[in-house]
């Protein structure tokens, strides 16, 4: 298992310059994501154009995995519709969770970067939380913060 | 990167067996299987002690030969097994008596761990004396086990729990406690020693003011009685609970120790086997002390695995070992301390060999995982302990915890281990 897998150059520059990061006022749909046992908290921020994610942020504070996978998915989902979304966190689920589920780089973009999380398992629910989160958010959101605890 | 050549070469480094005398840790090292081992191709550097401990060949041993010679159900068969077991459980009650002090067996209830313990006095001796506006008075570093039992009994009766506030050092505040026990206080419940910052409670002062006002004292001494010797008779507190496994004995065993004149007066929290005299459908007596808390056949290879341990403590010897963990705890805060952007997180004067930090801009989580592959094993997250990591505003802290076999070099493979984090993360 090779560390390089789990802290690639994107993962590394995404944690230290995170995309998107801020609040969002107002927001169309909001979640919060907790991860009490490591610490990782954030609340994902969505504008909606219709049916298209018009603009996402997220903030909050965690390890490099959970802060570069919010960062990578704010990206990815901007312009997006939300069936296309759904499609998306499907995709990066396999990606986290399936052994031997393949990195559709076409596809999954700089998300495929995160295909070394899988080998980690411990680092999996970091990388999910985001993803959890702004389902709560599109789905509108529960009261209660969403953990992949 | 290899953490073990490239260990930092400050002056204060040193070997592995230097000052403290005539004990030998590589021969101790030898004494517990586990430790040699590669994890990703690096020798295991096991520093999670206070999560818990590993166990001697001589605990699995006793373990082993329980099960494959001396099994069977225990204060039952008139067989040979059965008389055997009984021995070797009831025989490992007076090794922990012996071994904390204690005044007599009855006052050894075998339960399943701290929390376990715990959670009987809140129930049997708490629950049923508490009157609504009743206090319960503990400190703001428990662990979670000595907070949420405490807010469960408060629910069911209408007492209020108290929280006597930490310094910035991690620190019981003794004056704050002085104001806050009174005569609304009907239990002080209170760690020995913080497993999150390592802070050893300087318990004796406390229970002195309890005892004055008659409030009695119960002590979470799960990080204590695995580093230094207990002595619950000499420190007089009404309750004393522990872990095995933090203690270099079995899993899912613990100690309640309870002075006997508590204990008698409580009813039993369990009903079924073993805690009966006899039972009828209109009327049932409770067995004696201290079988009257054990209802249901007990964790008996538990009871022998953790007297081993106890054996293999004193073989050592625990002001020895209350020795050597401080020269490892003075040693390990000396270099984490010398690292660019780590502070120490609990820095009271008086310590376990426990030390928790942060890293700036590093999230624990990163280290443990970064540390894992350099075959350095800690622990990081709020470690049961979340309103301490609030009173830090902290999320969580990295946190390596020594024993007594562990080593300098593995203390300076910790710190290469953090200096490489800091480079992969840049």
């Amino acid at each position: 298992m090779d560390l390089k897998d789990l802290y690639r150059d994107v993962i590394v520059d995404h944690n230290r310059n995170p995309r998107n990061f801020g609040a969002l006022h107002p927001a169309d749909a909001q979640a919060d994501g907790h991860n009490p046992l490591c610490g990782d908290r954030l609340t994902v921020y969505v504008k909606l154009d219709g049916d298209r994610i018009a603009d996402a942020k997220f903030d909050g504070a965690g390890c490099a995995i959970s802060v570069a996978s919010a960062s990578l998915l704010t990206e990815a989902i901007k312009g997006k519709s939300r069936t296309a979304v759904k499609e998306l966190f499907n995709q990066v689920h396999a990606l986290l969770t399936q052994q031997d589920a393949q990195a559709d780089t076409a596809r999954l973009g700089k998300l495929a970067a995160l295909s070394g999380v899988r080998e980690f398992p411990a680092r999996v629910k970091c990388a999910s939380l985001c993803w959890h989160t702004l389902n709560a958010a599109l789905d509108n959101a529960p009261a209660a913060p969403v953990s992949t605890e | 990167m290899n953490a073990q050549s490239t260990a930092p070469t400050r002056t204060a480094t040193r070997a592995a067996t230097a000052s403290v005398g005539d004990f030998d840790v590589t021969a101790v090292r030898r004494d517990f299987p586990i430790l040699a081992q590669q994890i990703h191709g690096k020798p295991l550097a096991y520093l999670d002690n206070a999560a818990s401990s590993q166990r001697p060949q001589s605990v699995i041993d006793a373990i082993s030969h329980y099960y494959e010679h001396d099994h069977a159900n225990v204060h039952r068969g008139v067989h040979t097994l059965s008389q055997r077991a009984t021995d070797a459980y009831e025989g490992a009650r007076d090794v922990v008596r012996r071994f904390i002090h204690a005044k007599d067996t009855k006052e050894i209830i075998f339960v399943r761990g701290t929390t376990e313990a715990i959670n009987l006095v809140a129930q049997s001796f708490a629950r049923p004396q508490l009157q609504p506006g009743d206090e319960i008075l503990i400190s703001g570093l428990e662990h979670h086990a000595n907070i949420v039992p405490w807010q469960l009994v408060c629910e069911q009766t209408g007492a209020v729990l108290k929280v006597i506030p930490i310094s910035n050092a991690g620190e019981v505040d003794f004056a704050a406690f002085e104001t806050l026990i009174g005569p609304r206080t009907k239990l002080l419940a209170l760690a020995h020693v913080s497993n999150a910052l390592g802070t050893v409670v300087p318990i004796e002062k406390f229970i002195a003011v309890a005892r004055r006002l008659s409030v009695p004292v119960l002590i979470d001494g799960a990080q204590a009685v695995p580093h230094a010797k207990v002595d619950v008779q000499a420190l007089d507190c009404d309750f004393y609970c522990f872990s095995s496994h933090k203690m270099l004995g079995p899993t899912g065993m613990g100690v309640l120790y309870g002075k006997q004149s508590l204990l008698e007066r409580m009813p039993p929290w369990q009903g079924g086997g073993d805690m009966i005299l006899t039972v009828s459908f209109t009327k049932t007596t409770y067995n004696q002390l201290p079988w009257k808390f054990e209802a249901g056949t007990p964790h008996i290879s538990g009871a022998i695995g953790l007297a081993a341990a106890i054996r293999y403590l004193e073989r050592i010897g625990m002001e020895r070992i209350a020795r050597i963990e401080h020269e490892l705890l003075e040693y390990a805060t000396h270099q984490l301390s010398a690292l660019p952007g780590l502070r120490i997180i609990g820095t009271a004067p008086h310590k376990a060999a426990v030390v928790s930090f942060v890293l700036d801009g590093i999230h624990p989580h990163d280290i443990g995982t970064i540390l894992d592959t350099e075959g350095v094993a800690i622990r990081t997250g709020h470690h049961c302990a979340m309103p301490v990591m609030e009173f830090y505003r902290i999320p969580a802290t990295a946190r390596a915890s020594m024993s007594f076999y562990n080593t300098f070099e593995e203390i300076d493979r910790l710190v290469a281990a953090l200096e490489h984090t800091r480079q992969v993360l840049g």
